[in-house]
C-alpha cells in the first residue's frame, strides 16, 4: 500500500499544524473551571455559554465590529491609493523611481511601536483619537507600501502593449484603467486586499494605543477579561476561535493566488 | 492615407534608436520594414503610430502634421508580435472594442464583427476568452480587431514571428488579401527576407537605426543600393570578399581571378567588394572556380546548405539537390561573374546583374 505510505507524512504534518487550533476550539467549548482543572482532549461538559456571552454582550461583539470596520476601511484606502501608485512604478520611469520604490518598503522595517507615540499625540491633537478612521489610517503606514509592492508585481506581469492597444483602439486612460486594466489584474487586487486585511486584523499595538472605548478592537477586549475570579479562559478561547474566521473566509477567495502574493506578485 | 516621415529621429538617453529618416508611404500600399533585431523596425513603427514622440522631425498623415497628436485621435491600428488581446473580454468583445469606443450602433457592430470573424475563421470562437484560444487564433483575433477599426494606417510588428510554421504560411498568404480592399496603408515589419519577397509590395531595408533603401520589394532585392542593403535582404547571408580590379581582371586571391564584367570595364582600378548570392554559388557548372574548405553541409528538403571557408571568407552555397560532404574536405564551387554584385570601398553598389533569378 504505497499510497497509504505516501499519506503518512502529510497527515502527521497537518495533525501537528491543527493541534493548537484544535486545542483553542475545544477549550472554547469548556468551562473555565474545567480548563483550570487539568488537561482533557474533549470537553467533558460541552457548553456554548462562552459563545452566547460573546454574541449577546455588546462590549464583546462590538470589539469584532470595531475591528472589522477599521480593517475594511484600511483595506479600501490601501488598495485605492496603491493602484495608481503601483501603475506609475510599473509603467513610467521618473527621477529616483527605484529609490522611492525601495523607500516605501523601509516603512515596514521599523516596528509599529516606534510610531505609536507620535500617532497618539497627533490623533489626540486633531481629535481623531478613539475613532475607526484613526486606526485605519495608522495601519496604512505599513499596508500601503505592501500593497504598492504586490500590485506593482502583478501589473508588471501585464505587457505594456495591452495599454497601447487600448489607446490605439481609442480608450482614454481612465476608461482603459477601469474597464480593462483593473479586471486584468483582478487576482492581484484580491491578493493585495487579503494581505492588507490580514496585517490590519492581527495588528494589536497601534490599534490598542489609538483607541479607548468607541473603537476598541477585539484583541484589546480580549486582554481585559480579568475578573475577580481570575481570567475567564473559556471566554478567551471562544473569542480567539472567532478571530480566525474572517481571515479564513477571506483567504478562501484568493487561495489560488496567495503564493504569488507572498512573492509580491513576482513569479 | 499617405504617411510621411520628415527628417524623423529618435534618441533615448544617450542611444540613438532611429537616425534622421525621411520616408513617404503612399495610401493603400503594402509596405515592409526589413531588418534584423535592433535595426529599428519597431522604433520606426512606434513613431508612425504616435506611441513615441520623435526627438526631431515631423510625422505627416494625409497632408496634416500629426506629430503631437495623441494615438487616441489618430486612425491607426497595430498588431504586435506577442499576442495582445484584452484578457477579460470575449473574442467578440475584443474585436468589437474599437467600434464600441467609437459609439458605433450595436446592430452595425454585430454585423462588422460577424463579417470579420467569418473572414478570419473565428466564428466558432466568438464566445470564448482569449486565454482559451490557440496562438494562431489569438493573433487572428488581434488582426480582426485591427481590421474592425477600419484604420487608415495598419502597423503589423512581426505578427507571425511567434506562430508555428504551418500557421505562419497560412496567415502570410491571407494577410495582403485581408488588407487589399480596405485602402489602408499597411506597414509590416519582418526580419525574414523570404517573407518580404512573398508579401511583395514595397520594402524598406533597415540596419542599426538607418533606413538604407526604399522601393518595390523585387526591385530592392535585385538592386540593393549598398552592401548593407544586400546583406539585410539575403537569406542565407550573401557571400562577400574583398577583390582588386586591375585592368580587365578582377582578383580575389593568387589563384582566383576572373574577367571584369563589361559594364564595369570603365570603372577605375582599385579595391572592391564582390557579393555573390548563396544560390549562385554551386558545386557544379561553369564560371569562376573557387575551392573551399567545407565546414558543415545541411539538407533543407531538396536543397543543401553548404558552409565553407574560401580564402579566409565564410561563404555559403545553397545547392540544388542533395550534396554530402565530410567536414574539412576541400571542394570546388562555381559562380558566374556576371551574376555578382560589386560594391565600392564605401559599400555603394557599382554593379548589379540584370539577370537575377
Amino acid at each position: 500500500m504505497s499510497r497509504f505510505k505516501h499519506a503518512i507524512v502529510p497527515t502527521l504534518y497537518i495533525l501537528f499544524l491543527m493541534l493548537p487550533i484544535y486545542g483553542l476550539v475545544s477549550m472554547s467549548f469548556k468551562t473555565t473551571n474545567e480548563i483550570l482543572g487539568g488537561f482533557s482532549f474533549f470537553p467533558s461538559n460541552f457548553t456554548l455559554e462562552n459563545y452566547i456571552k460573546i454574541f449577546t454582550d455588546p462590549t464583546w461583539y462590538n470589539g469584532y465590529i470595531n475591528s472589522l470596520i477599521y480593517v475594511v476601511i484600511n483595506t479600501v484606502i490601501s488598495v485605492t491609493v496603491a493602484l495608481p501608485a503601483a501603475y506609475a512604478f510599473s509603467r513610467y520611469h521618473f527621477l529616483g523611481d527605484k529609490h522611492l520604490f525601495f523607500w516605501l518598503l523601509t516603512n515596514r522595517m521599523a516596528p509599529p511601536a516606534v510610531f505609536a507615540l507620535p500617532f497618539f499625540q497627533l490623533y489626540s491633537a486633531i481629535e481623531l483619537f478613539d475613532t475607526h478612521i484613526a486606526v485605519a489610517l495608522a495601519h496604512c503606514l505599513f499596508n500601503i507600501p505592501l500593497a504598492v509592492w504586490i500590485l506593482e508585481g502583478f501589473m508588471s506581469g501585464v505587457p505594456k502593449e495591452l495599454d497601447e492597444t487600448a489607446y490605439l483602439d481609442g480608450y482614454s486612460f481612465s476608461k482603459f484603467f477601469l474597464k480593462i486594466f483593473i479586471p486584468t489584474i483582478a487576482a492581484g487586487i484580491g491578493v493585495t486586499a487579503f494581505f492588507c486585511f490580514m496585517y490590519s486584523w492581527v495588528e494589536l499595538l497601534l490599534a490598542k494605543t489609538l483607541t479607548s472605548v468607541d473603537a476598541k478592537p477585539i484583541a484589546a477586549t480580549m486582554t481585559r477579561t480579568a475578573s475577580t475570579s481570575g481570567y475567564e479562559l473559556g471566554l478567551l478561547a471562544a473569542a480567539g476561535s472567532l478571530t480566525i474566521i474572517p481571515g479564513a473566509f477571506v483567504i478562501y477567495f484568493v487561495r489560488n493566488y496567495i503564493a504569488k502574493g507572498f512573492a509580491l506578485g513576482r513569479v | 492615407m499617405a504617411i510621411e516621415l520628415k527628417k524623423v529621429s529618435k534618441r533615448v538617453g544617450a542611444e540613438t534608436h532611429i537616425y534622421e529618416t525621411s520616408l513617404t508611404l503612399e495610401a493603400g500600399q503594402f509596405n515592409i520594414l526589413l531588418g534584423t533585431t535592433l535595426s529599428g523596425k519597431t522604433s520606426l513603427m512606434r513613431l508612425m503610430a504616435g506611441l513615441d514622440k520623435p526627438s526631431s522631425g515631423e510625422v505627416w498623415f494625409d497632408g496634416q502634421n500629426v506629430t503631437g497628436i495623441p494615438v487616441q485621435k489618430r486612425s491607426v491600428a497595430m498588431v504586435y508580435q506577442a499576442f495582445i488581446n484584452y484578457p477579460n473580454f470575449t473574442v467578440f468583445d475584443n474585436i468589437a472594442s474599437p467600434l464600441k469606443v467609437a459609439n458605433v450602433q450595436q446592430s452595425e457592430v454585430n454585423d462588422r464583427v460577424r463579417h470579420l470573424a467569418d473572414l478570419l475563421k473565428l466564428t466558432p470562437m466568438l464566445k470564448r476568452m482569449p486565454s482559451e484560444l490557440s496562438g494562431g487564433q489569438q493573433q487572428r483575433t488581434a488582426l480582426a480587431r485591427a481590421l474592425a477599426k477600419g484604420a487608415d494606417l495598419v502597423l503589423l510588428d512581426e505578427p507571425l514571428a511567434n506562430l508555428d510554421y504551418k500557421l505562419r504560411e497560412e496567415l502570410r498568404e491571407e494577410l495582403p488579401k485581408l488588407f487589399a480592399g480596405t485602402g489602408a496603408t499597411v506597414v509590416y515589419a519582418t526580419s525574414e527576407p523570404l517573407e518580404a519577397l512573398m508579401l511583395g509590395g514595397f520594402t524598406s531595408t533597415l540596419s542599426a537605426g538607418h533606413l538604407i533603401q526604399f522601393g518595390e520589394t523585387p526591385f530592392i532585392y535585385r538592386n540593393p543600393s549598398s552592401l548593407e542593403s544586400a546583406k539585410v535582404f539575403s537569406e542565407p547571408p550573401i557571400n562577400t570578399a574583398a577583390v582588386e580590379k586591375k585592368g580587365a581582371l578582377m582578383r580575389l586571391s593568387e589563384n582566383i581571378s576572373w574577367n571584369v564584367p563589361d559594364a564595369l570595364s570603365d570603372a577605375p582600378d582599385g579595391r572592391y567588394t564582390v557579393g555573390i548570392r548563396a544560390y549562385h554559388l554551386q558545386p557544379s557548372g561553369s564560371g569562376v572556380k573557387v575551392s573551399g574548405d567545407v565546414q558543415i553541409a545541411e539538407l533543407s528538403g531538396s536543397e543543401s546548405i553548404i558552409r565553407m571557408i574560401v580564402e579566409g571568407n565564410h561563404w555559403v552555397s545553397e545547392a540544388h539537390g542533395i550534396h554530402k560532404y565530410d567536414v574539412g574536405t576541400r571542394a570546388d564551387f562555381y559562380f558566374d561573374a556576371e551574376k555578382c554584385f560589386y560594391f565600392d570601398s564605401q559599400g555603394r553598389t557599382v554593379f548589379t546583374s540584370r539577370q537575377e533569378g
